[in-house]
């Protein structure tokens, strides 16, 4: 998987690979090579705290709206960094249900979290220490994922630190806004900045497509399947969480088994 | 029912759970994982994964489906050109600013 950002072709120029100059360089290499993937990181991650922004804005003024305190509301986001679970969690709050049954929804909703760390666990190296893990874990989102998991070769746990380190502010910050007041930002700036992480998304599945049919097809069969998850009656009472499941155990099954992936030379670490 | 240490517990479990999800593969699957249908899956979840996220969700992103339309043209022209995540973005969000700008 290429990755568009311009920030890749730099890093790739420089280190034909991550593993070449984890191994090879010690000591201020080592380090000048950390800030780079973390400089990389927070170029990266720009469109993610932009599009976040608008997201948490709206989040904050529901969080106020179903009777939370602005620290509440702000914490809320800070430890949980999450769309759709957080919203849930907002009208479990509300309705005031039991630990028990918050914990259950928490589960159903962010289980896709658990796809997209499996897939991020294929790109650590092995030799990384271990409490890099526990720090990439808490910035495993839609958004960190999707530009993550597109890095050549190793990820770079400094890669991720830089993309937590945009990400997070502006997740916080946006609920912050939010929560303080709803009028801050005006509606039609909000409204453009709500397809900034679609356009991310596009901007990471489609360029590897073009040289990739399978790939083609895979986008395009999700796109029409979840668009007819939306539209029909029973589908469409599933929430967004767990189509998101079904539809990529089904079809990310369907096509390793029909089109197994040949690795090629990305994958000789 | 509003009172703040139950709220507090509730971010708490919320926390909690959302980030054993996260963190329990990425500690427990240490290795490189062999089996050719495993690493295909895993290889295939981010465009399924994506995909699904983005569409049909972009055309009621918007104040309008016209603008949200316009944005996954938009959005798809350039990343087909292999543009930068951030131009392929900030084009997209632009093009709903510009096009409601315009309707309304």
């Amino acid at each position: 998987m290429t990755c568009p950002s311009d920030c890749i072709i730099l890093i790739d120029s420089k280190f034909t690979s991550a593993a070449d100059a984890a191994l090879h360089h010690e000591g201020y290499d080592m380090i000048k090579d950390n800030f780079a993937q973390f400089r990389c990181g927070l170029a990266d991650g720009i469109p993610i705290g932009l599009g976040y922004l608008a997201v948490s804005f709206t989040f904050g003024i529901m969080a106020s709206g179903a009777g939370l305190s602005i620290p509440q509301s702000v914490i809320l986001s800070l430890t949980n960094l999450t769309s759709a679970g957080q919203f849930a969690g907002l009208g479990i709050i509300q309705v005031g249900a039991s630990f028990l049954e918050m914990a259950m929804t928490q589960l159903v909703i962010n289980l896709r979290y658990c796809l997209m760390s499996c897939s991020l666990s294929q790109k650590l190296d092995s030799r990384m220490p271990f409490f890099h893990r526990l720090f990439i874990s808490y910035g495993v989102t839609d958004e960190i994922f999707g530009v993550s998991v597109c890095r050549a070769d190793i990820l770079s746990p400094f890669y991720s630190y830089g993309l937590i380190a945009v990400a997070v502010p502006g997740w916080t910050f946006g609920t912050l806004l939010g929560a303080v007041s709803g009028d801050l930002l005006p509606a039609r700036l909000l409204s453009a900045l709500n397809v900034a992480l679609y356009g991310m998304f596009l901007a990471v599945v489609i360029p590897p497509a073009r040289e990739d049919h399978v790939l083609t097809g895979v986008i395009l069969i999700s796109m029409a399947a979840s668009l007819v998850f939306s539209l029909l009656p029973v589908l469409n009472g599933i929430s967004s969480g767990f189509r998101i499941i079904i539809l990529t155990v089904l079809i990310a099954g369907a096509a390793a088994f029909l089109f197994p992936h040949r690795e090629e030379e990305a994958d000789h670490a | 029912m509003h009172d703040s240490t139950r709220v507090y517990l509730y971010i708490l479990v919320m926390a909690g759970v959302t980030y054993l999800i996260r963190m329990l593969p990425l500690t427990l699957i240490r290795r490189e994982i062999r089996n050719t249908y495993i690493r295909s899956f895993l290889y295939y979840v981010p465009y399924v994964t994506l995909s699904v996220m983005t569409f049909p969700a972009i055309l009621h992103a918007t104040s309008t489906v016209r603008s949200g339309a316009a944005a996954l043209v938009v959005a798809i022209v350039l990343a087909w050109q292999k543009r930068s995540l951030f131009q392929v973005s900030l084009s997209a969000c632009t093009a709903v600013f510009l096009l409601e700008l315009i309707l309304t």
